[in-house]
């Protein structure tokens, strides 16, 4: 780290040397500073996040969690857990009214292929087996650590074109098969004007691959919430989710009963990331609370945080590329291979954000894209700060770099040739419009002192120069 | 083990609480006597949101079982908050941008509080050593660091015109 901290540019007005034609209003809000709202709250240490609320003789959950990646259940005895002083109960899948979800139902995605509580396998490292109830959260991880459970180990898939060989073992058997399907397509396709063509035509081609692990959101605040069961019959959930009504929706189906019976305190997040968008520790909580009658919390351990919270995604990605002598990007042809872990969670759409994104802010006359949501036995995967995009984009601009120096050009340049402008259409159909590439390539090349030659510095998103 | 009585001097309100052996700081400041302005993020010690300032020193109060610092003198970030307004450093926080999801402020606060009144001028270095023990995940750690620099000489400064 550098030992000086600049201090902050201030009077820092909005910049209207680019698109001047486009924003000649007298913006009053646009480019002027305002306080957050919030902020008093947070210096003050008064924000209420979840776990700030106190409810007496509330109860604590801990999961009783798979020690293997892929295993039958033979027996599960939470016995032993019961007979640890202060446990109340020790929730099983029996007790889960409708145990199979899969979180984006709510957005027609399906099928449901993940249970709350495992029945007769597991299939990821920490998956939930049983929840022990106890009266402090010591009495809990002690109850966890005593339910016997007995494995059969299954093959293990951790590699996601190892999972797409005809003789995988299968992950999850819902699907039948170790990747999610499109529309009767074994992944997303993207198919624009004609790869093979480009390939033959191009001075050169070039061929890379990419890989990324899963990435682990870390929010300071873990991953929790508090239950408590009201007078009227209906449960108040106090969470840190960043998805209340994606809570709120699947707790209720997995709980079989109205929503109305339900009522999610949220909004404050002590730090998400996306890894709180999943519907991970409120349906469990809710069952404890409503067999019980008395309040329940169920908080992540940091180590649970880091295990069994959905990161985001690993991801191999190949990237073949036709490029002419001159620089310009005439033909690319990308496969992802998106690690899904044991179940869908978000990561199906997070693979069509993917593709969509294919190929990248260029304009390239020839796309072809395959991009596979794999499944296997890893932790699932799920949301994380531009997901299903980030990835493809680090191996995208990593791919350009390559090219710019194996090709000896300018590396802004070799982008300023290929960006994308309003108008053109992007691979999967879509008109380009707000482009901001080029100004933006420009701007940063002017503030590091990067000379551009004349006609890349008067080059435009809104028009293309006269040939 | 049976439970003792400790005596603790919380943001200068004498405190009685009642603890079991191990019972840390953090539990009783939070969970007894509903201080919940200090922050319990990792339990072990690895991300700062639930320091303090005990006897003039930030520490993490996680790791510190309440018997261990019976009769100490313990401030928490609602022990620096002025009635009806805001401390120098939080209104530097607030002016600086130096907030987002807010988890990690109390404890940069009160790690800088205790920096501030052991060094009144410290050097960037100095703030970075200081928080190098708080984790934050969202602002970023310049505007944190601008806002404690500028809130220490701010104090400086009210302090040299008290002294004339």
């Amino acid at each position: 780290m550098d030992d000086h901290i600049p201090s902050e540019t201030s009077g820092e007005t909005l910049d209207r040397s680019y698109f001047s034609d486009e924003n000649q209003h007298d913006f009053k809000v646009v480019g002027q500073p305002s306080p957050r709202l919030d902020a008093r709250g947070h210096v003050t240490g008064t924000t209420r996040y979840f776990e700030d609320n106190h409810f007496r003789g509330t109860l604590h959950i801990k999961v009783c969690r798979s020690k293997r990646h892929h295993a039958k259940l033979t027996r599960i005895d939470p016995a032993p857990a019961m007979n640890v002083p202060g446990v109340v109960r020790v929730l099983t899948a029996k007790d889960v009214p409708a145990n199979w979800y899969t979180v984006l139902r709510l957005i027609n995605v399906g099928p449901n292929d993940e249970p709350v509580l495992a029945e007769d396998s597991v299939r990821y490292l920490g998956e939930p087996i049983c929840a022990v109830v106890a009266e402090s959260e010591a009495a809990a991880i002690e109850g966890a650590s005593r339910v016997q459970v007995d494995y059969e180990d299954l093959p293990v898939v951790l590699d996601v074109e190892e999972a797409l060989k005809p003789d995988a073992q299968i992950v999850n058997p819902v699907h039948g098969k170790n990747y999610f399907e499109y529309e009767g397509h074994p992944f997303r396709r993207i198919r624009f004007g004609d790869v093979e063509k480009g390939f033959a035509e191009a001075d050169h081609i070039f061929e890379h691959r990419y890989q990324s692990r899963p990435i682990e959101q870390a929010p300071v605040e873990t991953t929790g919430c508090i239950v408590k069961p009201e007078g009227d019959g209906r449960l108040t959930i106090y969470s840190d989710t960043q998805a209340c009504f994606f809570t709120l929706d699947n707790t209720a189906l997995i709980l079989d009963v109205p929503t109305a019976k339900l009522r999610v305190v949220g909004g404050t997040v002590g730090g998400g990331f996306g890894g709180k968008v999943d519907v991970m520790v409120e349906p469990l909580a809710c069952i404890a609370a409503m067999l019980t009658n008395r309040p329940v919390k169920f908080v992540y351990d940091r180590a649970e945080e880091m295990q069994v919270s959905s990161p985001r995604a690993a991801e191999r990605i190949y990237i073949k590329d036709g490029v002419m002598k001159d620089g310009r990007i005439v033909a690319r042809k990308m496969t992802f291979y998106i690690d899904s872990g044991a179940y869908s969670r978000h990561t199906p759409y997070g693979v069509t954000k993917a593709s969509a994104h294919v190929p990248g802010p260029y304009s390239i006359p020839n796309v072809w894209a395959d991009c596979h949501c794999v499944y296997t036995n890893r932790t699932p995967s799920s949301a994380m700060r531009g997901f299903g995009v980030t990835i493809g984009d680090f191996a995208l601009e990593s791919q350009m770099d390559r090219i710019a120096k194996t090709l000896g050009l300018d590396p802004l340049i070799f982008r300023l040739k290929n960006a994308y402008r309003d108008g053109d259409t992007k691979a999967h159909r879509k008109k380009v419009e707000g482009a901001a590439l080029i100004e933006v390539i420009q701007r940063a090349a002017e503030l590091v002192g990067h000379d551009l030659p004349e006609e890349y510095r008067k080059m435009s998103s809104v028009k293309r120069e006269a040939k | 083990m049976a439970s003792r009585i400790v005596t603790l001097l919380v943001n200068g309100t004498p405190q009685e609480v009642i603890v079991r052996p191990g019972t840390t700081l953090v539990s009783v400041l939070r969970d007894q006597l509903e201080l919940t302005g200090t922050k319990r993020g990792c339990a072990d010690g690895s991300c700062g949101a639930c320091s303090v300032v005990v006897d003039g020193k930030a520490v993490r109060s996680c790791l510190i079982p309440a018997e261990t610092v019976d009769e100490a003198e313990v401030t928490t970030v609602e022990g620096i908050t002025p009635v009806g307004g805001l401390g120098p450093l939080q209104e530097a926080l607030v002016e600086g941008f130096a907030t987002q999801c807010g988890f990690c402020n109390s404890g940069m606060l009160m790690v800088a509080t205790a920096l501030i009144a052991e060094n009144p001028d410290p050097s960037d270095a100095d703030i970075m050593r200081a928080i190098s023990g708080n984790v934050c995940r969202c602002t970023g750690y310049h505007p944190i660091i601008r806002a404690i620099r500028d809130a220490a000489a701010k104090m400086r400064g009210a302090q040299q015109i008290a002294a004339e």
